[in-house]
């Protein structure tokens, strides 16, 4: 993927993002910010037994933090917590600029430039790390 | 004004985030240099000459400091790590023994979290009251409004001279009169106001004054606690140890030491103190009244250029202090502040400790332009013509 190419699925994702709705009933809820506290980011999850089977999501933010937010929601919805568990790793693995495995994360690589400059890295994290919350919380 | 005199603006850099500190000029950065390599020994401990010249350049520090806020005894002049810490110590050690259940404290919606913080915890221990003063459409504080907040159990102001948003500048010396004939304290938070202006605590008639060295080309982790002397006299040392006591043979009979060493408890910030000493010798040489001056002059130029950009929101048109607040059309603040980034403009996005802003201002978060007098009229034009591009601020902001 190339940088032009990881632009157009960032700000496609930003301008355009997926799910950003109210929660509806059933959903569990979950907060996940960065220490600034500028992007705040309110996700809310349905499950089905331990498939992710709805994600939804509210909040202020960053291009980078709501593009990945909707990135990570498409990518998820439909996976088993395991599944996803192993997806939120290799993008912890591209963002820290360790190997990674391109076909499993798919668009996601779009974040692979951007997460080199400054504390973008952390932009990029920002839904995972909440997602990740969420999930284990669910299968402790 | 006296560029030269930074190293760091030898580089490409353009740095408008004086607000969360400034930079530092040369002679400080030398003068704590030469304090750790040529004379690195304790303060108030040894009979020998380097003890003896460390001594002399930390009080001589505390000389300076007491001269360039014009008050009037040494003692009124204590060194701590910052304004937070002055702040701590004057919510817990002083008003924490005087205030009781249902007595008032007002602040504003735009403090900073270390003038609300502390005032909080002492709402949630011992019941007294936090009200806000209302700001007017400029969101400034205005007599009147503070008139229409007091009550009979008000007893505290505790307000920033300027604000880190807003950047309007309170008029402190009517609030400190309106408040004495009603028996109320002031305790000013001079963090944004100190390096800006000329200050003179005794035409204020400030009770208590917080303000940080690092805002003003000093170091980090110094800043002074101004108290009048004998309100000072009242302030619990909240840390105990070394260098504070008389004498202490058993638990009933501590002798503590005179102000203000009783509350520099523990070896302090030495090279720091001293390298404030230096930054304030250095602010004195350019005068304050220059500074001020020029930043007006810096700001207007600033406005003028911002307000025919249609995608520019300024927060802040009117306001006296070189603080500039805005947002670009439909782009996140933390997204504009990464644009400028990539040309070497560091600016501040979020929304600068001033959390409870939002209720008031209705906005979440802003990029912030803080001025300082080493900014020039050309690093502005630079700001300008990358802002003044929409199309190009969303295209790279990414
Ligand atoms: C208005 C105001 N008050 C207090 C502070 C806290 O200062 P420090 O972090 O130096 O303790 C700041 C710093 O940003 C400030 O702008």
């Amino acid at each position: 993927m190339d940088k032009e190419q990881s632009r157009e699925i960032i700000m496609e994702n930003y301008l355009h993002p997926q799910n950003r709705d109210l929660p509806h009933d059933g959903y569990d809820a979950i907060n996940t910010r960065n220490e600034s506290c500028i992007d705040n980011i309110n996700l809310y999850i349905k499950w089905n037994e331990d498939i992710l089977e709805d994600i939804v999501f509210d909040g202020e933010a960053c291009a980078v933090s709501i593009s990945s937010t909707s990135i990570m929601i498409k990518n998820l919805i439909g996976k088993k917590a395991k599944e996803a568990l192993e997806y939120i790793k290799e993008f912890y693995h591209m963002t820290n600029g360790d190997d990674f495995n391109q076909e499993l994360l798919g668009d996601a690589c779009c974040y692979l430039e951007v997460s080199k400059q400054g504390n973008r890295k952390v932009c990029a994290n920002l839904p995972l790390k909440g997602i990740e919350k969420a999930i284990l919380e669910k299968i402790k | 004004m006296n560029r030269d005199d930074f190293p760091l603006l030898k580089e490409d850099i353009i740095y408008f985030d004086n607000g969360a500190t400034s930079l530092k000029p040369k002679c400080v950065i030398d003068k704590m240099n030469d304090y750790y390599t040529n004379y690195p020994a304790n303060t108030h401990r040894g009979d020998y000459d380097l003890s003896f010249k460390v001594d002399q350049e930390y009080e001589e520090a505390r000389e300076l400091v007491r001269d360039f806020i014009h008050a009037k005894y040494l003692e009124e002049i204590v060194f701590t790590s910052g304004t937070t810490e002055s702040l701590n110590m004057i919510v817990n050690g002083f008003f924490a023994n005087l205030l009781e259940a249902n007595d008032e404290v007002l602040i504003t919606s735009s403090e900073h979290a270390s003038n609300i913080l502390p005032w909080f915890r002492l709402a949630r221990k011992m019941g007294i009251k936090i009200n806000y003063i209302p700001l007017d459409s400029n969101y400034y504080v205005t007599l009147d409004h503070i008139k229409k907040a007091l009550t009979a159990n008000t007893k505290v102001i505790s307000i920033a001279g300027i604000t880190n948003v807003i950047g309007d500048i309170r008029p402190i010396k009517q609030i400190c009169k309106l408040a004495h004939e009603n028996n109320i304290f002031v305790v000013l938070d001079g963090a944004q106001m100190v390096p800006h202006l000329p200050i003179d605590v005794l035409n204020l008639d400030v009770d208590f004054l917080a303000f940080s060295a690092h805002k003003m080309c000093g170091p980090t982790g110094v800043g002074v606690l101004y108290g009048k002397k004998e309100l000072l006299e009242h302030l619990e040392p909240i840390v105990l140890g070394g260098g504070m006591n008389e004498s202490f043979d058993n638990p009933s009979e501590v002798i503590l030491s005179e102000l203000p060493t009783r509350l520099e408890a523990g070896t302090r910030n030495i090279a720091g103190v001293i390298g404030f000493g230096e930054a304030i010798k250095y602010l004195n040489k350019i005068g304050m009244d220059n500074i001020y001056k020029y930043e007006l002059e810096l700001r207007k130029y600033l406005i003028d250029k911002l307000l025919p950009l249609k995608h520019i929101d300024i927060i802040n048109i009117e306001s006296d202090s070189g603080i500039v607040t805005f947002n670009v059309a439909n782009v996140f603040s933390q997204d504009v502040a990464y644009y400028l980034n990539k040309y070497n403009i560091c600016v501040r996005a979020g929304n600068h400790c001033a959390k409870i802003l939002k209720s008031s201002v209705g906005v979440n978060n802003t990029v912030r332009v803080s001025l300082y007098f080493y900014n020039t009229f050309e690093e502005i034009d630079s700001l300008v013509e990358l802002l003044s591009d929409y199309d190009k601020i969303v295209k790279e902001m990414i």
